[in-house]
């Protein structure tokens, strides 16, 4: 049910992020959701992408420093109201977002959300009691 | 493994006598041979039969780096070219070059204290010396060449650069033994891992370490991850090169200095006078048996302390304790002497961080700052901002309590500090670019 997100370490000096990106579209590695977090001298770029093994390789042959994070997809309604149900539901249990930001496509007639829980497995059992559709990352990686 | 029992092991009075000895004729000998220290002499008022005992040494005047490069090239020579069979030259990185020369028994005695020195560490007949100090002009390649043959070693003149292959012939060769900066050691260690070697697999049971400064937490990090002995050796061109001084494989606790043919002293590096004994302070090496280039009271800037307390391996010549910085490279921010060493050591108390750090500092205003930069790896990376700001932070706490100066901790790409083939640059003053 867990999807693997790659997490990237930044400076923060330009044309950085491009060097990402150019050593992805050269791979012919497919970039499927992003968020950047930074701060005024560094960055993390998070990105859930088409072959992870492949990505992870190739930007550590390059002298990235990279790590794999497991965060959660799930499809939330697109209406007023969609996230403010499922965030009710995890601050019943006790469970933290550390972050979460929004995927590029639509999965059916929903947003897909990307989340990070401070405890994922719980979360997971959570949100499918609740019958929340959680998109498994083989399924992710090739929307 | 003693190479030079004799000398190596003599009552400390005998020893004194022969310093003593030698020193008058050395003397002597400048006084005659080299009209700067004639001229030096003059001006102090000094004879070469007004040293009547050992202390008397420091009536003589000091030799600084400054005093070589005025001299340069052969101004300071005490034998005439003939004599010279052998030139070394400084790398000048901080100034004009200095050039030195040796006779036909320099390089002899030369050869025969690295010979002392690698006994120390262990290396002898049957062991295969992987030399990767610099050869040329760099004493540090030749040095420790010619060392290794004496101690009856095999010696593989490697040199600098070419990493990859350097691990493969490490690996081929069956080197027991390795001579390089600690910096490189490192770095061997590191490209052993990313050709998919384990570092600790190689052959190497022994590292003799120098030619840059290096801390006791540095140690522990290379004995883990090339699973070895790794030793500190001492030396300077203008001395003689590599072999002044070493740790013994015992003990592994201060560097036995070679006494018979260096005179010692630590002085305090602002006023000149002697510390109390055992107190830390500027080394200073007058050189007693060189032939080609001796050198009266020179200062190596080089802050340690002598321990004269005998060592379990039977040697009997005082230990320099590691070196704790360079007078020069000595930081003074906001009023606060801090040595680039202290900031290693600190880093190296932190969890998974590696000792590839760079210190900046600049002055903003009348205040001067200090920003220490440090590599991240995928041991501390993690994908949220927090725990990343909060190694930062630990960092800043660690160095505030224990240096008391505040200090700005960036991390910053692997890599992204140079290093690897000469010495890591470690220290960015833009304050001095500013003036």
């Amino acid at each position: 049910m867990k999807v693997d997100q790659l997490s990237i370490f930044l400076e923060n000096r330009a044309g950085r992020l491009a060097e990402v990106t150019k050593i992805l579209s050269d791979t012919g590695v497919n970039i499927r959701a992003l968020s950047l977090a930074d701060t005024s001298d560094f960055g993390i770029l998070r990105l859930i992408v088409s072959d992870f093994e492949k990505a992870r390789t190739e930007l550590k042959n390059q002298g990235f420093t990279v790590g794999r994070t497991s965060v959660v997809a799930l499809e939330v309604d697109d209406q007023p109201g969609g996230l403010n149900n499922i965030l009710a539901i995890l601050q019943a249990e006790n469970i933290n977002v550390e972050y979460m930001y929004a995927f590029v496509h639509q999965s059916s007639n929903n947003a897909v959300i990307i989340f990070r829980f401070d405890r994922t497995d719980q979360a997971i059992e959570l949100l499918k009691k609740n019958n929340l559709t959680i998109i498994p990352g083989q399924k992710l990686y090739s929307i | 493994m003693i190479f030079d029992v004799e000398h190596e092991t003599m009552p400390r009075e005998e020893l004194e006598q022969l310093q003593l000895r030698r020193l008058q004729t050395l003397v002597e000998r400048v006084y005659h041979n080299v009209p700067f220290y004639k001229k030096r002499l003059e001006e102090k008022g000094i004879r070469p039969r007004d040293i009547q005992k050992l202390e008397d040494v420091r009536y003589l005047p000091f030799t600084g780096k400054q005093d070589l490069r005025n001299n340069y090239p052969y101004g300071l020579f005490a034998v005439s070219m003939e004599n010279i069979v052998r030139l070394h030259s400084s790398s000048g990185t901080t100034g004009k070059a200095t050039v030195v020369g040796y006779t036909h028994r320099d390089v002899r005695t030369w050869a025969s204290l690295m010979g002392r020195c690698l006994n120390a560490a262990g290396v002898g007949p049957g062991d295969i010396l992987h030399n990767a100090y610099g050869y040329g002009l760099f004493t540090g390649g030749l040095g420790a060449h010619y060392g290794a043959e004496a101690a009856g070693a095999t010696v593989i003149p490697m040199s600098g650069g070419a990493t990859r292959r350097q691990i493969m012939i490490i690996k081929d060769f069956m080197a027991t033994a390795i001579c390089c900066t600690p910096s490189y050691a490192l770095h061997l260690a590191e490209t052993a891992g990313e050709l998919g070697i384990d570092a600790r697999s190689l052959p190497l049971k022994v590292g003799i370490f120098g030619a840059e400064p290096w801390s006791e937490s540095m140690r522990k990090d290379i004995e883990a991850r090339l699973n070895i002995k790794a030793l500190d050796i001492y030396g300077l061109s203008e001395i003689m090169g590599p072999g002044v001084g070493i740790e013994c494989a015992e003990a592994q606790n201060g560097l036995h200095m070679q006494e018979d043919h260096f005179l010692l002293e630590v002085i305090d590096p602002v006023s000149g006078d002697p510390v109390a004994p055992g107190e830390m302070g500027e080394l200073v090496i007058t050189t007693l048996t060189k032939e080609a280039i001796p050198l009266l009271r020179y200062r190596t800037r080089d802050l340690t302390r002598l321990e004269s307390t005998p060592c379990r391996c039977g040697r009997t010549t005082a230990r320099m304790m590691r070196v704790q910085g360079r007078s020069d490279d000595m930081l003074i921010i906001r009023g606060v002497n801090v040595f680039p060493q202290q900031i290693e050591s600190i880093l190296l108390e932190t969890d998974g961080l590696a000792p590839h750090y760079q210190l900046v500092v600049d002055r903003k205003g009348t205040m001067d700052t200090l920003e220490v930069r440090v590599e991240i790896n995928e041991k501390i990376f993690s994908d949220e901002i927090k725990g990343l700001q909060s190694l930062e932070k630990k960092v800043q706490g660690a160095i505030k309590e224990f240096l008391g100066v505040t200090a700005t901790v960036k991390l910053v790409e692997p890599k992204g500090i140079e290093r690897s083939m000469g010495k890591a640059q470690r220290i960015i003053d833009l304050r001095k670019e500013a003036q």
